[in-house]
């Protein structure tokens, strides 16, 4: 009975590691992923720019969408009112109508579309022309645009009853439907967009899911040796969680880098066709917390797509 | 007075006769067994039988060889033991736990109470000597510090304190085996298995290998020391387990 001096070792307790180890252990597996990453710079930006491209396509239509609603937004605060005049009223009348009303306090312009002028146009857009010639006499009405001073609900509104009640006016209303065909094409634009960026996202997670595949398969001896000496899954699974977080960031980086140059690039001529038509208009680009949402939501990205690559490989690496 | 003179000495005699009972007693409990096998039988897919109907057991702090050709199944004995592979039938209980019990998710605490050596050595072979030694260290989340002052005491231990910068690929058979060892009880493991620790060495290295594992046996680490080289483990005059393709036909103590 010699081993009887010794003292019992089995059953000891593990003492918990204390919390700045881990700390150190986070840190260091942060900057030794990305130092993974950075020792092969080319094959890593390759990837990093494919995630890039498909996080860009989609950033750079939102941000199109923004500009445009911007632009009609700023169109649809000022409401016109078309004033449909009876048939029986002559142009002179028109015009007379036209005076007087642009002395009203609550009118800025307006304008006269004579039946002449407005079949004309009608001609021109409809592509009808042949058969309009066939009309005895014009069916159209004269037509009196008018724009009111303010863009308040209840003064237009007022301004619409009130006209409503002249005697020369058939029919008055808001010409407003051009906006509400135009807000309804960029709903559909809008879930489009959200569609396509569903895809890429399920792109970039496979880009990334398919990385972080190799990067395990490549380091599969390191892997088992690291399960032969009893780290746990949760253990290995980290650096690779790292290196997914990375890629992501980076291109996520590289999407804010895309869109900025893009809308850098269209700043120049958008800004001409602009001034032609509403001056105060200013093209939105990336703002600070969009392209925090960009880099976080590739961050994000690399890390869901590392964590469905890891857990799924590393249950098939078993020590041999 | 003589008679209670006596009877005294006899009350005294049975005190002490009561405390050597309760300490054997106690050294029974202490000394549980480390590795049991019972009815282990080991089948690879395909059909291969490595081991059959193994039965033994490894008391705590025993130091034994397991010996046989190779094909012979030692290899396949020690991997059963760490859960490298899973046993086919029987029962496995190491250190007071039954593997078959064991989930999934508990295998790595497992291993991290079980210091093991390898015929191949498994460094990893991008890391300095001393990066391989400390990594069930880090697995098991010290300190720098710690991790700094045992990987060295380990190193010392095993002569090879001057490489601690080096890669393994530098070392020679020997020294990989050592640095292999040094990882093995860097986590002060109650159990060391070893495969084939003096696979390619010399006998003169053969024994310096052996005298480590002796060390570790003395301060109270059960130690298993699967190897071929019979006439070493004559030398060592240690119990020996003798397996012939799958069966255990000898388990021999030496004569004292």
């Amino acid at each position: 009975m010699n081993h009887s001096t010794h003292p019992p070792i089995s059953h000891r307790k593990a003492k918990p590691p204390p919390r700045n180890a881990w700390l150190m252990h986070y840190l260091y597996l942060l900057f030794s992923s990305l130092g993974l990453i950075v020792r092969t710079p080319l094959p890593s930006l390759m990837t990093a720019a494919v995630i890039g491209i498909a996080l860009a396509l989609p950033t750079g239509l939102y941000l199109l969408l923004e500009n445009v609603q911007q632009v009609s937004s700023g169109w649809g605060g000022a409401a016109q009112i078309s004033l449909f005049i009876k048939q029986e009223i002559d142009n002179k009348q028109v015009h007379a109508l036209a005076d007087q009303l642009y002395q009203h306090p609550d009118i800025s312009s307006v304008q006269v579309i004579t039946p002449t002028e407005a079949l004309e146009e009608y001609r021109t857009l409809s592509g009808f022309g042949e058969s309009l010639d066939a009309l005895e006499h014009n069916p159209l009405p004269a037509v009196l645009v008018i724009q009111p001073i303010t863009n308040e609900e209840i003064t237009t509104q007022n301004l619409l009853n009130s006209l409503k009640q002249l005697r020369e006016v058939e029919v008055a209303q808001f010409d407003m439907l051009w906006l509400k065909r135009l807000l309804a094409m960029m709903e559909i634009v809008r879930r489009g967009v959200l569609i396509l960026a569903i895809l890429l996202a399920l792109a970039v997670l496979l880009v990334i899911g398919n990385t972080i595949r190799l990067a395990i398969y490549n380091r599969r001896d390191e892997i088992e040796i690291y399960k032969l000496v009893g780290a746990t899954d949760a253990f290995i699974r980290r650096p690779f969680l790292f290196t997914g977080f990375w890629y992501g960031l980076f291109g996520g980086f590289i999407a804010w880098l895309f869109v900025n140059t893009s809308f850098w690039f269209l700043q120049g001529p958008v800004k001409q066709l602009t001034t032609l038509y509403y001056s105060q208009f200013e093209l939105l680009t990336l703002n600070v917390l969009s392209s925090s949402m960009l880099l976080l939501s590739g961050a994000s990205l690399g890390l869901a797509g590392a964590w469905l690559a890891v857990g799924r490989h590393l249950r098939e690496i078993q020590p041999r | 007075m003589e008679i209670k003179n006596n009877d005294k000495i006899s009350n005294f005699q049975l005190f002490f006769a009561i405390i050597e009972k309760l300490n054997s007693f106690f050294i029974h409990i202490n000394l549980h067994n480390m590795i049991t096998f019972s009815e282990v039988s080991k089948r690879y897919p395909g059909g291969y039988q490595a081991l059959n109907q193994v039965n033994f057991h490894l008391k705590q702090g025993d130091m034994v060889f397991l010996t046989g050709h190779s094909g012979a199944g030692k290899t396949t004995l020690l991997r059963l033991i760490a859960l490298i592979e899973h046993n086919t039938s029987g029962q496995i209980v190491v250190n007071g736990q039954n593997l078959s019990r064991l989930p999934t998710n508990r295998i790595p605490y497992l291993r991290r109470r079980i210091g093991m050596t390898f015929q191949e050595h498994r460094l990893l072979f991008d890391r300095t000597v001393f990066d391989n030694v400390a990594l069930p260290l880090i697995i098991a989340g010290l300190r720098h510090q710690e991790i700094r002052r045992r990987v060295r005491a380990a190193l010392d231990k095993v002569g090879l304190l001057n490489k601690e910068k080096s890669y393994p690929i530098t070392l020679s058979a020997g020294q990989q085996q050592r640095v292999g060892i040094a990882r093995a009880v860097i986590n002060k493991p109650p159990i060391l298995l070893a495969d084939e620790p003096t696979g390619n060495l010399d006998p003169a290295l053969a024994k310096e290998i052996m005298r480590l594992f002796m060390q570790f046996n003395q301060v109270g680490v059960t130690v298993l020391i699967a190897s071929h080289a019979l006439g070493l483990i004559k030398s060592m005059g240690r119990r020996t387990l003798i397996l012939q393709q799958g069966n255990l036909i000898g388990d021999t103590y030496p004569r004292r």
